[in-house]
């Protein structure tokens, strides 16, 4: 048994756990020993990783180990782990370990569903094999009906059923282009490597079959990593979700997104990729002004978050859709810190509502007196936000405009200044909106009661601020790690012709 | 004669043995009712005969098995004794669930007759599974349908039950006169009946051939209950006995869909372009119309109704230019709904037995009240919906990725979307158990052991069918295909 087999083995040994625990600290026990246990390993895999690599390892995925399965059907149980998968499965262990502590008070079912949830993410990240992603990115998918249904707030039902009828109608599309690729590769292996590299009995998919498969692959995923027009359910679901499934919604969950467009669509289907992304840049561009832009208006903080989460996602595919090899580290670098700044950011709107009782932002005012710690955290989220150098979204957005800058033709450099002015709207609506609850005289005689974070909320918040201003410090022994893992991606995609397109108009 | 080819028989003379010997157990054995007790010895008889049966199929069989007896009226081979097997497995859940019901006063003298006669359908569908001969193949049909009926009508002094058999009756006759006719245009245009001597005889331009091959799948469409012949499912899955609605969803209809294959492939192989025009539209009428209808039900008898003809239109999809593949992911896909919504049926049993609530709106806070059993259906629900890592999730892949490789993409796509749809209205009663509240949910009970052994039962199928590769290729070692 290979031991990253292990991330799916602790969340099913949680399962186990929690169905026998007894009342609300065996659950709390289970939860904290797996948790920790998840953060540990995917700490443990990194430097590992990082090590192996350094000593010359350069095979492009590390630690596989592969059996079969369904042997008629060519279906491998089959894992293994390059630089992406290393970095989602640390921000993976990072966001369960401080969703288990926001979440403190939660009952039993409630953590079942989550650790259902977090097996998904989990094992998503370490397959290589198209049946085993696209069955843990479905295991991931429906526990936030109930988690959304049962435990949110809001007009959650309606929330909870759209968000779960798009997310599963976008992987109907995902799963008729799996079977494409699949069919179209000959029909005798569903490993991606063997696939990208026309190895393991896997031949080249044709261009114009290519060209069917790419749509729905790319918009199966992008669904997911919430992609303008597609990104409806997000802000609903959001905004009715329980403090810490929005964090994991947000922080892990739209990365399966991002990460499958990059690994399938991309990957697998190089040709259709040059030919058509500009229908996707065009439409993952507008993504990122009008999410930044509904940002502007919005009242509630979380679906000001959530339209934000919009554009920062939109980023990621936008700059995957770019080719180049800066472009995608950036993009990989986003999501990681999208992941991270979003999960405080949710995390401390939570805390805040449940004790103030609202999250309109024109009924809170001055609250950086009344509740400092909280307040603090919620200034810094805001700032990583809008991409204040010195924490993590500066790195990965100034990585993302400068590779998409790198391709010299008119269109692309047209849309990426226009992606860039969604910088500038950040920048409005986060400071405005911490200038008017964080500062200025407090008006409401309940609030002025409010009593600051508890130590398990301290906890998650600190650990979390601390991985946002690390990779804002000290980003380089990251993005060598993605940028490593990326190469062969980018050059899979060069090799056949690259950003040539006849169908483009505007080339 | 050759008195040997008998035991090419094994599974249905047995049957038959087990047939008899409880007739007369229920004659002479049983003369001492007592109310409210079920009668052990009619339950145990026919369970226990027809599990050594499946252990004795599941140990005996091997792949290369393939025989003729009587100059070809009977035929068998690996993968017919495999079907028989999962109908076995799924008529003894069957009878765990019937024996709460069967415990009840007012059907203390009826007892044998129900395992009776529905071990008489079962035979009728062996029958039917084992045909090589149309005369063989109605017969078996008809010995399916017939108890069936008096099933249905079971508790006749309710209303419903009785409208139910009626409805059942009349559309089953029309069937068979569709069928029969379609089997004499057959018999007009080549002089046989044997299945081994038809496909040669048989021509694309050939409009009577074309003709019967319609009719004999509006005949078996009603068996399977596919739109538009699925008129009478709603109406007699909610008035039948629940007991019987259940074994009626998967039993009757799960044989039908395997004896269509084995037709489609072996009778009507040169005719093929023209069958799987026929099933594509049948499948996508069948799955979006049910679907449609399902939403808007609220009572759970007539949705599970509707839920079953659009599983319907999936599990035909392996039928779809009859791969060896589709093969497979047919029987797969039987072996695992069977499991899901006997499970869900069973539920919906003991609810009804000890609350007698069948709408929707009744199971609003169930979580509340009888956390276990609700647990458990969701899981039968999410695998009937395709959720991961349910065994319903497996098959619905498998049998997609058939009808993809058999080329019909299109069909692929719609039957997608349309688990989208089926996935809503699944949800609905999810939700109905842990969401919506209620003034007065369903009181807390205890199901009898006999359910809750079937329940124990379908939910481990539910749970490691998928996830154990083992089942699939076990099955895939007998498939064949054109």
């Amino acid at each position: 048994m290979n031991f990253l087999s292990l991330f799916v083995l602790i969340p099913l040994l949680m399962l186990a756990g929690l169905w026998l625990a007894k009342g609300q600290k065996g659950v709390r026990a289970v939860m904290v020993a797996g948790s920790s246990m998840l953060l540990a390993l995917s700490i443990a895999l990194t430097v590992q990783f990082i090590a192996d690599r350094t000593g010359g390892q350069t095979a492009e995925m590390l630690y596989t180990a592969n059996f079969v399965w369904f042997e008629p059907l060519n279906i491998h149980y089959s894992v293994g782990v390059d630089g992406i998968s290393v970095a989602m499965l640390l921000l993976s262990g990072v966001i369960v370990f401080t969703g288990t502590f926001v979440s403190w008070d939660m009952c039993k079912e409630y953590f079942l569903w989550f650790t259902l949830l977090s097996m998904g993410v989990f094992g998503f990240f370490i397959s290589v094999d198209m049946f085993m992603m696209f069955m843990f990115y479905e295991i991931a998918l429906i526990p936030m009906y109930l988690l959304i249904g049962v435990w949110g707030s809001g007009k959650k039902e309606y929330s909870a059923m759209k968000l779960t009828l798009m997310l599963m109608g976008a992987s109907a599309f995902l799963m008729l282009g799996i079977f494409g690729i699949f069919y179209g590769a000959g029909g005798n292996t569903m490993n991606i490597i063997d696939i990208a590299n026309h190895t393991g009995g896997a031949q080249a998919i044709s261009l114009s079959q290519q060209c069917i498969w790419f749509p729905l692959t790319f918009v199966g995923f992008g669904v997911l990593g919430a992609m303008f027009p597609f990104h409806t359910w997000s802000p609903d679901g959001h905004a009715s979700a329980p403090t810490a499934v929005s964090m994991l919604h947000a922080g892990v969950l739209m990365k399966l997104g991002g990460y499958g467009c990059f690994r399938i669509a991309i990957y697998l289907l190089p040709e259709a990729a040059n030919e058509l992304s500009w229908i996707f840049l065009i439409l993952t561009g507008t993504g990122v002004v009008y999410g930044a832009l509904s940002a502007c208006v919005q009242t509630d903080l979380k679906y000001l978050n959530a339209y934000s989460s919009v554009s920062h996602c939109g980023m990621v595919l936008f700059a995957i859709l770019m080719l180049t090899t800066t472009a995608s580290t950036g993009a990989i670098l986003q999501m990681l810190s999208h992941g991270l700044m979003t999960a405080l950011f949710f995390a401390v709107i939570g805390m805040i509502y449940h004790r103030a009782h609202t999250r309109d932002i024109r009924e809170l005012n001055g609250l950086m007196r009344i509740i400092p710690f909280l307040s603090v955290s919620f200034a810094i989220a805001g700032l990583a936000n809008l991409g204040l150098p010195g924490l993590s979204g500066f790195v990965a957005e100034m990585t993302i405009f400068v590779g998409s800058f790198q391709n010299a033709d008119t269109f692309h450099r047209v849309l990426t200044i226009m992606a860039t002015t969604s910088i500038v709207v950040a920048a409005v609506y986060i400071l405005r909106m911490i200038g008017k609850i964080l500062y200025g005289e407090n008006t409401n005689a309940e609030h002025a009661k409010l009593h600051d974070a508890h130590w398990e909320e301290r906890l998650a918040v600190i650990v979390l601020i601390f991985c946002i201003a690390g990779i804002g410090l000290a980003p380089s022994w990251l993005s060598h790690l993605i940028e490593g893992s990326v190469t062969p991606v980018i050059e899979n995609v060069k090799t056949v012709g690259h950003l040539i397109s006849q169908s483009n108009p505007f080339q | 004669m050759d008195y040997s080819q008998f035991l090419y028989m094994r599974d249905e003379i047995s049957l038959i043995a087990v047939i008899v010997i409880l007739f007369f157990a229920d004659l002479f054995l049983c003369a001492d009712r007592k109310e409210g007790q079920p009668s052990k010895i009619l339950t145990v008889i026919p369970s226990l005969a027809l599990f050594l049966q499946t252990i004795y199929v599941m140990v005996g069989i091997s792949p290369d098995l393939q025989a003729e007896a009587f100059g070809g009226m009977y035929q068998t081979n690996g993968m017919m004794s495999v079907v028989k097997a999962i109908l076995n497995i799924g008529t003894i859940i069957v009878f765990l669930m019937a024996n709460g019901w069967m415990a009840r006063s007012e059907n203390t003298l009826k007892r044998g007759e129900f395992y009776l006669l529905t071990l008489c359908t079962l035979l009728g569908m062996y029958f039917m599974v084992s045909a090589g001969h149309f005369l063989m193949f109605f017969i078996g049909l008809e010995l399916a349908s017939i108890p069936m009926t008096a099933l249905i009508a079971f508790t006749k002094n309710h209303q419903e039950s009785a409208e139910a058999a009626a409805k059942y009756i009349l559309t089953a006759l029309f069937s068979s006169g569709l069928l029969l006719y379609g089997i004499s245009l057959l018999y007009g245009t080549c002089g046989t009946l044997y299945f081994n001597d038809i496909a040669p005889l048989l021509s694309d331009c050939n409009w009577m051939q074309t003709t019967a091959l319609v009719l004999f799948i509006s005949g078996i469409g009603f068996k399977i209950s596919l739109v538009p012949f699925h008129l009478w499912t709603a109406d007699t899955y909610q008035g039948a006995p629940t007991t019987v609605t259940g074994y009626l969803s998967v039993i009757s209809k799960g044989a039908a869909a395997f004896v269509l294959f084995v037709i489609l492939a072996k009778v009507f192989a040169p005719l093929m372009e023209a069958w799987n025009t026929i099933m594509m539209w049948l499948i996508v009428l069948s799955i979006t119309i049910a679907n449609i209808f399902a939403v808007r039900q609220n009572n759970i008898k007539r949705f599970m109704a509707f839920s079953a003809i659009s599983q319907a239109g999936y599990l035909v999809l392996g039928v779809m230019s009859c791969t060896a593949q589709g093969m497979t992911a047919l029987v797969y896909y039987l072996f695992v709904y069977l499991v899901a919504n006997l499970g869900v049926f069973l539920i919906i049993n003991v609810t009804e037995q000890n609350s007698e609530k069948v709408l929707i709106s009744d199971y609003n806070g169930f979580y509340e009240t009888n956390p276990k059993l609700s647990f458990i259906m969701t899981l039968c629900l999410f695998s009937l919906a395709g959720i991961p890592p349910f065994a319903g999730f497996f098959s619905k892949f498998f049998i997609f990725m058939a009808a993809f490789k058999a080329g019909f993409p299109i069909l692929v796509f719609i039957a997608l979307v349309n688990t989208v749809i089926s996935l809503y209205y699944y949800l609905l009663i999810v939700k109905a158990m842990y969401i919506n509240k209620s003034k007065s949910p369903i009181a807390t009970f205890q199901s009898d052991k006999c359910s809750l052994a079937g329940i124990a039962l379908c939910a481990l199928g539910v749970v490691l069918a998928g996830i154990l590769s083992q089942v699939y290729e076990y099955i895939n070692a007998f498939s064949y295909g054109l």
